[in-house]
């Protein structure tokens, strides 16, 4: 024992003198790191309930529960997170999915709670709602800029050239590789708020997960549980859903549509009738179904598949609707349309073309032969423009035109086209008077901003160089030598008093006057109904030139039942789909009465 | 010191002693799992004879929480929250072992800033837990004042950590494809000032604890590992370095940045209590001078995180591996298996305090006195939560 290590240690002694390391709580407050992943906080007004933080959760710590005040509505599930702080780890992944970005951390850590002693529920919180002392502070752990565990960049899709397109009718959009398939449905989260947006409620979230798992097979099966048009809808659906996709909120959605198309490109005919088996039982019972669109036929596909036998009576040569005479074939080809249509031909439907009820048959035919009666007509009778001159040669409707393309007609527009309107039935006018060759002007009341059109479909009009002439109110239509004179004038747009769309209002005196060799007018269509006998037509009750319905489509009158265009307010290929389904299951309950 | 009548203890043989347990002339103590000697949630069952230890049982089982198990129903993302917890003093091992296991299976690069952020956070809590260390080595041998200012100066470190991470225990921020922040403003200048702190604790603490004849009176000659008995019973780390092994995986087989840091191995040749308390003062200067090379090479702007797959969908092919890294008690190892589905198929963790606490300590604790015996442990560096994943 060396006497130096006997002193040595004394040395230290002169810590003793020292300020002390620790800090005197409560005097001495210390607040957590800027980046501290303290307790969460929600914006609960930015926060859509799409529940990928409860799903996330290792810990199982987070549920979603309802919350006073908060309605679900499309693309809101009107519920919030519930965290336990019994469970929950602060490990943050919570925050870091979220899509939104309304779930944050505080770095707060310190939480007090007088309470009887018991052990109450009160470490579970709903952040947000729940008032706490530390709702106001500033954030602590953010999700780093540069760091995303999802993605928010849609894969792209191929569409042809401008060049290429704007005379040509093969279809523009090429459709998802395999690959790009497989990415695009990586990027789902699952939340399905989009199932809830769908009019047909499709299991969106189900069929992206056998994308991802390549099983197309049962891809198809759950498209077909709900949309019997699938190989349709991937091509031209309004895709709501998409617009209520939670990736949105900080990037772009899921292109779903695409997606549906990408099963349906990749699974044959032959493939969907194995991989659905549908299989069943006559019941004897009949059903009539006047219109052979998508509400009619899959009204029928619904009902062929509970046993009823089905006949469809359409007043046009083929099947489809306004699939096939309304939507131009550089959208949805008609093979394409074929498919869907064969299938559900194949369990027995039978389609009696060309007949025409209220004139090659009588409505009172069908009442007295069919057990039930459901009718998806469609809206064929074209808005008048109500100016001078509409009657005049070279102004035609834009179905009549569509319809005239499709049926091989050489519709003989010229070389200058005018189409009103600012719908879809507009764009595809337009774009389809391009296709031959014309040079095409849009003419529209209000703004670019207020068309109903889709967005995609004005873009790529503009793109192909349709010019859009906005904020003009058509006055009159003179016709000399040929040439059709078309004035309008000019408007600006004046804010309502009731809060209402702004409306165009005209310049006095400011009147513009364009040649051209055809006008199309395309300004909204309304339902024919004069195929109803009287009576009929005097026991179902109309609002705005829609039938009402109940719930499962009955209208007034209990054997007949309406669906599509003519009954729901979107008028869109997937809410005629529903209406359908929705009818087949009404009838097969009112049938068997249950 | 004490020259004792030997007659009346049982013959110790290669560390085990020959005795009959119900001839009433022996006790059986628990010390632990309470005891605040025992570093940790484990017991030692004694069997005493007088004040000597015959015969030794390690208990574990207090601290069982199935981590290993845990995993296999957790995506691959939802794991790195519970891998921390494996090892509570130094989690990151932990956090970078299964990451970049996950990475190699999964076939993912992560960026070069990412990486040095990586090696930095694994010295940052070597030097951690070496303080954690010299609080429970102290405290064992009764130098509780010195313990006091080593978890101090811990906290200083776990200061740094939480700025850096969010978190001051259980970082988790290595996850797979990264790490998930970038530096905050000044870190490097706060660093570098909690390093100074840590230096003048240190040089206050090796005055104390190696100059102090009470302490070398009870470590030298404590617990000898002679170089025969590294293989033999998996020693790794600075147990075995105290032994003159020039074993360490940072040189042996570099990973991270550890190739383009300059550093020797540490080791001492008595094998001793007294030896290891030297390798590891070393390292702790070594790892003081390490963080410095990191910071001063390490790229200033880039990315730290490269994007993995959808999180919840993600799926690894069918594969298997086995990563090891240099923790404070020596190498430590994640071998995790992936049968292409969206759950890891097994992950076992190679805690090095298993064979440190368990065989070895069975082995070294026979024959020592009771008193000796939380020195003991906290000479062998043990954290149990190791040895029960």
């Amino acid at each position: 024992m060396s006497l130096k290590n006997f002193v040595a240690p004394f040395y230290v002694w002169k810590r003793a003198f020292e300020k002390p390391l620790t800090n005197t709580k409560p005097l001495e407050t210390r607040p957590g790191a800027a980046a501290y992943r303290g307790f969460h906080v929600n914006d609960i007004e930015k926060c859509i309930g799409c529940g990928s933080c409860e799903e996330i959760c290792q810990n199982m710590s987070i549920d979603l529960v309802p919350v006073d005040g908060i309605e679900t509505k499309d693309g809101d599930s009107g519920l919030r997170p519930r965290i336990d702080y019994g469970r929950c780890c602060w490990c943050a992944l919570c925050i870091d999915i979220c899509p939104t970005g309304s779930l944050n951390m505080t770095n707060e850590y310190t939480w007090l709670e007088e309470g009887d002693g018991d052990v109450d529920d009160k470490f579970i919180f709903t952040p947000g709602v729940d008032k706490k002392n530390w709702n106001n502070l500033e954030l602590g752990y953010k999700r780093p800029v540069d760091y995303e565990i999802l993605e928010y960049s849609k894969i792209k899709m191929t569409i042809m050239e401008t060049a290429e397109r704007s005379d040509s009718f093969i279809e523009m959009v090429k459709g998802y590789s395999k690959e790009e398939a497989e990415r695009e449905a990586d990027r789902c989260v699952a939340c399905g708020i989009c199932v809830a947006t769908c009019p047909a409620n499709m299991d969106i979230p189900e069929y992206i997960k056998a994308i991802r798992e390549d099983d197309l097979n049962e891809a198809v099966r759950l498209l077909y549980k709900t949309n019997p048009f699938s190989n349709s809808c991937g091509r031209i659906c309004t895709h709501r859903c998409e617009d209520a996709c939670v990736l949105e909120h900080r990037g772009e959605s899921i292109s779903i549509r695409w997606l549906k198309r990408y099963i349906m490109d990749n699974v044959s005919s032959e493939e969907i009738k194995s991989s659905l088996a549908d299989e069943f039982t006559k019941n004897g019972k009949k059903i009539a179904i006047i219109g052979a669109g998508p509400g009619g036929l899959s009204a029928a596909y619904y009902l062929a598949k509970l046993g009823y036998s089905v006949t469809v009576f359409e007043a046009k040569e083929k099947a489809g609707g306004m699939l096939r005479y309304g939507i131009p074939e550089y959208r949805l080809p008609y093979d394409e349309l074929d498919k869907d249509i064969n299938y559900i031909l194949s369990l027995g439907v039978k389609i009696e073309y060309n007949i025409r009820i209220g004139k090659d048959k009588d409505f009172d035919d069908l009442y007295k032969h069919f057990d039930s009666i459901f009718f998806s007509i469609g809206l064929s009778k074209p808005y008048s423009m109500r100016v001078e001159g509409e009657t005049l040669p070279g102004v035609i409707s834009g179905l009549k035109f569509l319809d005239d393309v499709t049926m091989g007609i050489d519709p003989k527009i010229g070389k200058s086209v005018a189409v009103v309107g600012g719908g879809n039935v507009a764009m595809d006018a337009a774009r389809t008077s391009k296709r031959f060759g014309a040079d095409v002007t849009v003419v529209y009341r209000r703004r670019l901003e207020d068309m109903p059109a889709d967005l995609e479909e004005i873009v790529e009009a503009q793109e192909e160089n349709v010019e859009f002439v906005v904020k003009a109110i058509p006055t009159k239509i003179v016709e000399n030598k040929g040439k059709l004179y078309f004035s309008w004038n000019n408007a600006k747009m004046v804010e309502q008093k009731d809060g209402g769309r702004p409306k165009p209002v005209a310049i006095e005196g400011d009147i513009t006057t364009r040649t051209f060799d055809t006008i199309i007018s395309a300004i909204g269509q309304a339902g024919d109904f004069s195929f109803l006998p009287k009576e009929i037509e005097e026991k179902l009750k109309f609002k705005w030139g829609k039938v009402i319905t109940d719930k499962s489509r009955q209208t007034a009158d209990s054997k007949i039942f309406a669906g599509g265009d003519v009954v729901n307010a979107t008028a869109d290929a997937i809410s005629a789909i529903e209406d359908g389904h929705k009818a087949a299951i009404g009838i097969d309950r009112a049938l068997r009465k249950i | 010191m004490f020259d004792l009548d030997r007659k009346k203890y049982p013959k110790i043989d290669d560390g085990k002693a020959n005795f009959e347990l119900y001839s009433h002339k022996y006790l059986k103590l628990w010390h632990g799992p309470q005891h605040p000697g025992v570093t940790g949630n484990m017991a030692l069952e004694l069997t005493v004879s007088g004040d000597e230890i015959i015969d030794l049982k390690t208990h574990v089982g207090y601290l069982h929480r199935g981590f290993e198990k845990l995993m296999e129903r957790r995506r691959f993302i939802q794991c790195f929250p519970i891998v921390c917890r494996i090892c509570v003093p130094e989690p990151d091992t932990n956090e970078y072992l299964f990451s970049a296991a996950i990475e190699e299976l999964a076939g993912i690069e992560i960026p070069e800033k990412a990486i040095w952020i990586r090696t930095l956070n694994l010295e940052m809590t070597r030097l951690a837990s070496y303080l954690m260390w010299v609080g429970g080595q102290a405290g064992a041998l009764g130098l509780g004042a010195v313990g006091q200012w080593a978890i101090a100066h811990r906290d200083y470190v776990l200061d740094l950590f939480e700025e850096m991470t969010g978190a001051r225990v259980y970082h988790m921020y290595m996850v797979p494809g990264g790490v998930r922040g970038d530096f905050p403003q000044g870190f490097v200048h706060r660093l570098e000032a909690v390093l100074q702190k840590c230096e003048k604790l240190i040089k206050d603490a090796k005055i104390v604890m190696l100059n102090n004849s009470v302490l070398q009176d009870r470590l030298v000659g404590l617990g000898i590992i002679t170089p025969e008995m590294i293989d033999k019973f998996g020693i790794v780390g600075p147990n075995a370095r105290g032994s003159g092994a020039k074993r360490d995986v940072r040189k042996d087989n570099p990973y991270l940045k550890y190739n383009e840091l300059d550093f020797e191995i540490v080791t001492e040749t008595d094998g001793d209590g007294f030896a290891r308390l030297k390798v590891r003062f070393r390292e702790m200067s070594q790892s003081i001078s390490l963080i410095r090379q990191i910071v001063s090479k390490m790229p200033k702007t880039g990315k730290f995180h490269v994007k993995t797959p959808n999180p919840l969908h993600w799926k690894i092919p069918v594969g298997e591996t086995y990563l090891k890294a240099e923790s404070t008690r020596g190498e430590y190892g994640f071998y995790v298996a992936t049968d292409g589905s969206g759950f890891p198929r097994k992950v076992t963790v190679r805690g090095p305090s298993y064979t440190h606490a368990v065989s070895l300590l069975e082995y070294l604790g026979v024959g020592v006195n009771i008193a000796d015996i939380a020195g003991l442990m906290g000479s062998l560096h043990t954290y149990p939560p190791e040895i029960e994943r």
